[in-house]
């Protein structure tokens, strides 16, 4: 479907003979096939009209460089523009804070919450030295509670036991009591997945803001999503203050437009991404790989 | 309120408006292409732009509106559930249930992934909620064994139906996907007629992957409909458009909550209203 940007903004722009500086017109031209790259990446098309008049702000009036083509040359204006907007460096999870530091993991049904909170539990107690405790929110999924229990077992961390009736703001007051008196370093809270229109459900997840005040709140959110992307991220970032963002199912083949979606409605930094479904298949988030594959080079 | 021609830029408009429900630039460029026949520049109120538009995607939908029967000469009718992770199968097949329940059938289910944790305790939760016996076996079971030994038991039993869950899997994974062509393989050895129905349930938050999701579950597993979920959600899921242009698979179900009753028969022009961002009529 794509068999390179590079090769679309050579054909418009290589049998440009003239030298001196690209035109607006040029530029123009180029911007139109950018502008279906992008969402046919799944960049959301408010983010694209953004993404293009930075581009063209840049790209207009660029001195033509003698050793590239006309054609290389905006594309790695896209690239570096791309790179730029998606946070240029990785920034990683933060527990600079008074323990135990809780980290609130949000997102729609099915986003890979469970699984991700399991994967950073791992990741930090592996790598960090943390003491970890896991605590299942979701009072709603079959098995939910179960799941992060066997899950926990499977990386070795702790998980809150499990008590029938508890809401999902009791079970969080009881993860946070169970921390302070165990020594744990850091709670992580896994809640049930909602769609932002679940008006109860969101103010559930308020309230449990509210009532562990967590250091970070990571959205989790799936490669594979499209331009529904900014309506997401923008609501749970309204909603509950994201402070980062974990793009998951990045071991498929989308293109993940929905990174830049997201980075650029929140201005929140993408901080891991999900590359399979085994507990270790969690990495740190690289700008130029992603905008690589978002404009499928 | 005030009257609007149909030009380039009105046209331009719609083509974002549609490219915003996820239908692709390709999809959304001949649909907008195809209502502007005859009435360019053309003065059009602007709720009648949007009722142009919905019937013109309304005409690519209505073919694939196509409802799951089930074959009663079939005992078990055999369903197979199969999609990406966290889709929805496995909700979707308790939901499938309570409708067959409902229809008087005894109905058995098999936990069929093996693989992620918890996932045969989701089902049994299911099972119990819809009044279904569950097959399982131990997690890391193979899971084709397992699909054998509830066609086995449901034929046995008498079920009219049998609901087999998979584990989910990205279409990229050649492992995974020769894993699934496994399973549809001893299936049929247990009945070459079997899966009666192999249902790919996609999330109305999928943007274009969908299509080689399509593509790729269709090789492996040999597709005969779609199930979409999370429609309850902000996502219009518009990419049933360009896969209904596509492939012309039918689509039976969408799905509009957590709850065992929030599924729904797909209705061609309730969704292409809701695309176009009509609201729904009653
Ligand atoms: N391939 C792949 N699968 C993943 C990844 N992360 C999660 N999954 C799978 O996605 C599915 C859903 O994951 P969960 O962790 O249950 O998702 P969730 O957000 O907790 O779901 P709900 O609690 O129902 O909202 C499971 O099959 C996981 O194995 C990933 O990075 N890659
Ligand atoms: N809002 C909403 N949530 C849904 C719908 N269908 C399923 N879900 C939720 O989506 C999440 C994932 O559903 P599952 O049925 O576990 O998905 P799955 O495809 O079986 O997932 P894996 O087995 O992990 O691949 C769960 O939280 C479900 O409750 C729907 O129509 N609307
Ligand atoms: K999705
Ligand atoms: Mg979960
Ligand atoms: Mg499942």
């Amino acid at each position: 479907m794509f068999d390179g940007l590079s090769e679309k903004l050579s054909g418009i722009l290589n049998t440009l003979t003239r030298r001196g500086a690209l035109t607006e017109e040029d530029v123009n031209a180029a911007l139109r096939e950018v502008r279906r790259a992008l969402l046919e990446a799944d960049v959301a098309l408010e983010v694209v009209r953004s993404f293009t008049d930075k581009v063209r702000a840049r790209a207009v009036g660029a001195e033509v460089i003698k050793s590239v083509s006309p054609g290389q040359q905006v594309v790695k204006i896209v690239h570096d523009q791309l790179v730029e907007m998606l946070g240029a460096d990785a920034e990683i999870i933060d527990l600079n804070a008074a323990p135990p530091v809780a980290i609130l993991m949000v997102g729609l049904q099915g986003s890979g919450k469970t699984t991700t909170t399991a994967k950073i539990a791992k990741r930090l107690t592996d790598r960090e030295k943390r003491k970890v405790l896991l605590a299942s929110l979701d009072t709603r999924r079959p098995a939910a509670m179960e799941q992060l229990a066997v899950l926990g077992k499977q990386v070795g961390v702790d998980t809150l036991p499990i008590v029938a009736g508890q809401s999902a703001v009791q079970i969080a007051r009881r993860a946070m009591e169970a921390a302070r008196l165990g020594g744990y370093d850091v709670v992580m809270l896994d809640t049930a997945g909602r769609v932002t229109v679940d008006e109860g459900l969101m103010i559930e997840a308020a309230d449990v803001k509210a009532a562990t005040d967590p250091h970070e709140v990571l959205l989790v959110a799936d490669a594979l999503t499209g331009q529904d992307a900014v309506n997401t991220a923008r609501a749970f970032d309204e909603r509950l203050g994201v402070t980062g963002i974990v793009l998951t199912r990045m071991d498929g083949d989308a293109r993940g437009g929905a990174a830049l979606s997201m980075r650029a409605v929140t201005g929140k930094p993408i901080k891991l991404i999900g590359t399979g479904e085994k507990v270790d298949a969690l990495e740190e988030f690289h700008p130029s790989r992603v905008s690589s594959r978002i404009l499928g080079m | 309120f005030t009257k609007r021609k149909l030009d380039a830029a009105t046209l331009e408009d719609l083509e974002d408006a549609l490219v915003q429900a996820d239908l692709g630039v390709q999809t959304a460029m001949q649909i907008t292409k195809a209502i502007s026949a005859g009435r360019y520049d053309k003065e059009i109120a602007p709720d009648e732009v949007k009722a142009i538009l919905a019937s013109e995607v309304e005409k690519t939908l209505a073919p694939v509106a196509v409802p799951l029967t089930l074959d009663r000469s079939k005992k078990p009718f055999v369903i197979l559930m199969i999609g990406v992770n966290g889709a929805g199968k496995t909700t979707t097949i308790g939901k499938l249930a309570q409708k067959f329940r409902h229809q008087g059938l005894t109905v058995m289910l098999a936990a069929g992934d093996t693989f992620r944790a918890a996932a045969i305790e989701q089902l049994k939760v299911w099972g119990e909620r819809v009044g279904a016996p569950v097959l399982a076996r131990e997690q890391g079971a193979d899971a084709a064994g397992l699909a054998f030994d509830a066609l086995q038991q449901a034929k046995a039993n008498g079920s009219d139906v049998l609901l087999i869950d998979t584990a989910g899997r990205l279409q990229n994974k050649a492992g995974l996907m020769s894993e699934l062509e496994k399973i549809v393989r001893v299936i049929k050895k247990f009945d070459d007629t079997a899966p009666h129905a192999t249902l790919l349930v996609l999330d109305a938050t999928v943007g274009q992957n969908a299509m080689s999701q399509v593509e790729l579950f269709q090789k492996a597993a040999g597709v005969t409909g779609l199930v979409m979920t999370k429609l309850d959600g902000t996502a219009r899921g518009g990419i049933l458009v360009a896969l209904a242009a596509k492939f012309g698979l039918p689509v039976h179900f969408i799905g509009v909550g957590e709850g065992v009753e929030d599924l729904e028969p797909f209705d061609a022009r309730d969704f292409a209203r809701a695309i176009v961002g009509l609201e729904e009529t009653v």
